[in-house]
């Protein structure tokens, strides 16, 4: 059996492995976004010490090892860990929790440099007719909108695209936790190395429609707002 | 803005109490399991036949026998099914297991280079292929991951009078990973590698590679199941775990390891309630 058979013969399997991977990651891209947008531009915005270093600190963790924060996801909540008592590891809700931490710097700091980017053109007159600072964090993201979207792409791209983080805290159970990577991975340890690439592509394929969307949900709004 | 956020927290809450309530349902177990029982496909034969029976669903994480435990441990898995027996003796008496079945049995087999460097083809005494391997220094793949494969790789070295920690050099290589990847390795550095004749039957990517060394009976391969102790974690679903452990040992459960085969060669040979040793 190979990718091309599974998409032919709409594999029940293939599809709920699909669509779990697009739940899990979607759902970590909105609980980043709701936290790291509006972090992101208070970021942006604002003066205080240790600005400098924080900026430092958000930039650096876009490079997270998915490894590391699969492990530590799975130490809080594993039976024995300080969260155990919620049962969630090896759970869908895992693997959101796990990769929204994955995503929040990638959000949050690309956000950050955008609205920063912004407020230099719209300093003299936010300032001038007398915003306040959320009034200016919501007037800056709405306005920063489309260039917002590239951030969100970033993070769904990691979210959709890593292995280490879903393996560990989600298990890669059979028709519960398994994702699109994770179902790579195995296949290539089964040796079934065409069907792991054909899975490959299937993804790269999800990622590339998903981008598709995003862009002609701005370039139809774009439109409409002039 | 604000509508669109309050959209986003909307969607999110509605994911979350979907996924809780499907925790609360569900009638399911979670079984820490071995790469090799996943790899081979065994529990894609067997789990259907032990779902319809009892609607009881059991949700298998692959990993080596020695994280395997681990998982049971920390009281992440209800079952563990592995196959070290020392290894699950140890586990049942720190008291986190309760008690131990045997289930099956299948044998490791060396696998190697058709072209054979270390000339060991055809002999039945793995002791004296471990032992020319060394000499030649041909490439080996260890699993080095504390699996039950790599427990009885590392007593074969001992059976062989050869302490593999002092002696391993360059030729020795340890990937950490599981069986099917150990098989990938030793495909792509034509090496020897010591496999569950299970995960070889059933693995695609051979290369070159052919079963050298097979049918000496220290390559025998014991597994076994375990209940996770409630006492030590109450989370455990007892019930349901036992129910799994009983099936596995019962005249069906026997009956449907039997059944899986690959390629017309049976896999597992189940052997619950006889004593193998």
């Amino acid at each position: 059996m190979n990718a091309w058979q599974l998409i032919a013969s709409g594999d029940a399997t293939l599809f709920a492995i699909v669509r779990l991977s697009l739940m899990v990651s979607l759902s970590a891209v909105a609980i980043a976004a709701v936290i790291g947008l509006p972090l992101g531009a208070l970021l942006a915005l604002t003066r205080f010490p240790g600005r400098a270093a924080l900026i430092v600190l958000l930039n650096g963790f876009m490079g997270l090892p998915p490894v590391v924060v699969g492990l530590s996801v799975y130490l809080l909540l594993s039976r024995s860990g300080p969260l155990g008592g919620w049962g969630l590891l090896f759970t869908p809700l895992a693997m959101v929790i796990a990769q929204s931490l994955l995503v929040l710097p990638i959000i949050a700091a690309l956000t950050r440099q955008t609205i920063e980017d912004l407020w230099s053109e719209y300093r003299d007159e936010l300032t001038a007719v007398g915003v306040g600072p959320w009034g200016r964090v919501a007037t800056l993201l709405w306005d920063g909108r489309f260039s917002l979207t590239t951030a969100l792409l970033a993070g769904f791209g990691r979210a959709a695209a890593e292995v280490g983080t879903v393996m560990i805290v989600g298990g890669n159970i059979d028709g519960f936790t398994r994702t699109m990577t994770t179902a790579i991975a195995l296949e290539t340890s089964k040796g079934n190395l065409p069907l792991a690439l054909g899975l490959g592509i299937i993804l790269i394929g999800l990622i590339l429609a998903v981008n598709a969307a995003a862009w002609g949900v701005r370039a139809w709004s774009e439109q409409r707002t002039g | 803005m604000l509508r669109r956020h309050f959209l986003a927290i909307a969607a999110t809450f509605l994911f979350i109490s979907a996924g809780v309530s499907a925790l609360a349902q569900d009638k399911s177990i979670v079984v820490a399991s071995t790469t090799s029982t996943q790899d081979s496909g065994l529990f894609e034969h067997i789990l259907p036949l032990f779902k319809e029976k009892t609607g009881i669903e059991v949700k298998v994480v692959a990993q080596g026998t020695g994280q395997a435990l681990d998982t049971g441990r920390r009281g992440d898995a209800d079952v563990v099914f592995v196959h070290a027996k020392a290894q699950e003796e140890e586990f049942v008496e720190e008291g986190y297991g309760v008690k131990r079945f045997d289930v099956m049995y299948n044998d490791f087999v060396l696998v190697g280079p058709k072209e054979d460097p270390a000339g060991v083809a055809g002999t039945d005494d793995i002791a004296a292929a471990f032992q020319a391997i060394r000499d030649k220094q041909t490439p080996f793949v260890s699993r080095g991951d504390k699996s039950g494969t790599h427990s009885a790789e590392l007593r074969l070295w001992k059976e062989a009078g050869i302490d593999i920690s002092a002696d391993k050099g360059p030729w020795y290589r340890e990937i950490g990973q599981g069986m099917g990847a150990a098989l990938n390795t030793a495909s792509s550095m034509n090496g020897y590698v010591l496999s569950d004749r299970g995960t070889w039957l059933s693995f695609k990517n051979r290369g070159d590679l052919e079963i050298v060394v097979e049918g000496d009976k220290r390559l025998f391969n014991q597994y076994g199941v375990i209940l996770v102790n409630p006492e030590k974690h109450p989370s455990v679903k007892a019930e349901l775990g036992q129910a799994f452990i009983d099936w596995l040992v019962s005249p069906e459960g026997q009956e449907a390891i039997a059944a899986y085969k690959v390629d017309g060669q049976q896999l597992f040979f189940p052997n619950a309630g006889q004593d193998p040793s």
